[in-house]
């Protein structure tokens, strides 16, 4: 299908348009589109992750807390007391305004994580340092699979090994 | 001045070797975002917070001992630069255009081979990136993990249990790692099966984009495809998935390159030897239309068509032929139509430096 604007290059960007409940189809070249200032992701000043991410965060109050509008208008405003920030503006801008945005938007992030990754927990590195005992825990956790199969396949030996090192462990988590 | 060794050469001292699969993949990079605790992030710090940032990154790169790649490594502060240098510097993706155009205080630390650029005050507060040459993404991410570790000798990042490093952007974090690797698909555009195999891509959790990222057009048939899930996955698993598909992707290329050669030889040949002669004597050429032509020519480069150019020449240009590079080459400023005709000039000069 050629382009409908210059009738020269073959048509990429097809759509229906619909005003006032009047459909009109379009058909058009790349360059005729942005032309026309029809964007579509990849175009320079399209969609950038920011504008997706606020469609998403938008919809968040009603869906999230599944109640008929107007009660979720709150009168309080959320807001992280540590950098200002409100949800509000962060719905807007897509973009933390500090680490404690986290906890404070707290519970609202969970969807908004989820359709984003698919998930809400972190499973991968934990730092040295500042990771406090999550990684001590993190080694439990690996080494008590680790000692189950080792006892299903009878490595009593291996087995006793393993359990006084978790023992050893949980020692220094508690200490 | 210690900047002229980053923005003189086209090829990073790194990219000058070849590294496995590099018919098909051009480089694999790995990015690892951080933001240090008690400070709020680049979009809200103030200035004097912005410069704190750049003062711990200074501490933690005086720390003995020092990580082997980062000796001799130079931090380059994005006041201290020129426009033209800092477009230089993003032709070669060394920073993004965002750290080069908006940020405050910000700066990037350079490995004195560039494989290693760490940015600062980008979104986020410290951005680890590790450029390898061909396909090694595990590579990149080993040399990346072990730089963070390194860092996180002096300093504290903000971190918790639940979210894992927490980002400017809800969309990094977690692992706050973004892992991509550059391929040069020419054959799958060739025979159509680009627009098939792109959109099952991205049903993986994975993203195709441009060369300059984001919103960026596939020029030269080079794409970049990145992880884009970053939270509920350990890092290995991305990189292990990524690393997957794309072998999949370089097979699928191989496969249209041994059939293109197979079926259509000669129309082949002759599209390749024709993009040669334009490059070769051309007298104003635009970027799109030698983006095109080095593509053919790298192609033809790869399956043996051509031997009298090099591969490398074509990835070097690949960077020259961009308006930062030519201005810089130039020394002045130049308008669109004075970049065409010297971009013609510098293509000419390369490939008949060849012969």
């Amino acid at each position: 299908m050629q382009c409908q604007e210059c009738g020269k290059r073959p048509a990429t960007l097809h759509y229906t348009k619909i005003i006032n409940g009047e459909k009109t189809e379009f058909h058009l070249c790349d360059s005729c589109a942005r032309d026309k200032g029809e964007q579509m992701p990849g175009f320079d000043g399209g969609f950038s992750i920011h504008h997706l991410l606020s469609g998403l965060l938008n919809m968040e109050p009603s869906v999230a807390e599944g109640k008929p509008r107007g009660q979720t208008e709150a009168p309080s405003v959320l807001r992280c007391p540590t950098c200002g920030l409100t949800y509000n503006q962060f719905s807007k801008i897509g973009r933390f305004g500090c680490s404690n945005c986290y906890q404070a938007f707290g519970e609202r992030l969970e969807p908004l994580f989820r359709r984003v990754h698919g998930n809400t927990s972190h499973r991968g590195k934990v730092p040295q340092r500042t990771g406090g005992k999550l990684k001590l825990r993190r080694e439990i956790e690996q080494l008590r699979g680790e000692l189950s199969k080792r006892i299903q396949n009878e490595e009593f030996e291996e087995a006793a090994r393993l359990r006084d090192h978790i023992r050893s462990l949980q020692e220094k988590l508690q200490g | 001045m210690s900047l002229r060794r980053f923005t003189q050469h086209a090829l990073s001292e790194w990219m000058r070797g070849e590294g496995p699969q590099s018919d098909i993949v051009i480089s694999s990079r790995v990015r690892v975002a951080r933001n240090l605790s008690g400070l709020p992030f680049p979009m809200l710090a103030t200035s004097s917070q912005s410069a704190e940032v750049v003062r711990k990154v200074e501490e933690a790169l005086r720390q003995e001992p020092v990580h082997p790649i980062l000796r001799k490594a130079e931090l380059l502060r994005m006041d201290d630069l020129s426009d033209l240098e800092k477009r230089v510097l993003v032709e070669k993706h060394l920073i993004s255009p965002h750290l080069a155009e908006e940020s405050r205080c910000g700066a990037v630390v350079l490995s004195a081979n560039e494989a290693v650029s760490i940015m600062i005050n980008e979104e986020d507060h410290i951005r680890i990136q590790c450029l390898f040459p061909g396909f090694q993404p595990f590579e990149a991410w080993r040399l990346a993990n072990e730089l963070d570790d390194w860092f996180e000798n002096t300093l504290s990042y903000a971190f918790n249990e639940k979210s894992g490093f927490l980002t400017s952007c809800p969309t990094n974090v977690g692992t706050g790692i973004r892992a991509s690797v550059m391929v040069h698909l020419p054959a799958l555009a060739m025979t159509q099966q680009r627009n098939r195999l792109f959109p099952a891509i991205t049903q993986v959790g994975l993203a195709v984009r441009g060369i300059y990222g984001e919103g960026s057009e596939a020029l030269g048939n080079l794409y970049q495809v990145s992880n884009q899930v970053t939270l509920g996955q350990a890092e290995e698993e991305i990189i292990d998935k990524l690393q997957s598909v794309v072998r999949q992707m370089i097979e699928h290329e191989k496969n249209a390159r041994r059939r293109l050669m197979e079926t259509t030889r000669i129309p082949l040949e002759d599209r390749v030897h024709r993009s040669l002669g334009i490059l070769g004597h051309a007298r104003v050429i635009s970027s799109k239309e030698a983006m095109e032509r080095l593509s053919d020519v790298r192609l033809g480069v790869d399956l043996g068509i051509l031997s009298a150019v090099s591969a490398n020449v074509m990835n070097e240009l690949m960077v020259k032929t961009q308006p930062g590079f030519l201005q810089q080459h130039a020394q002045m400023r130049l308008d669109s139509d004075e970049r065409d005709i010297r971009r013609a000039t510098m293509i000419r000069e390369h490939i008949h430096k060849q012969d």
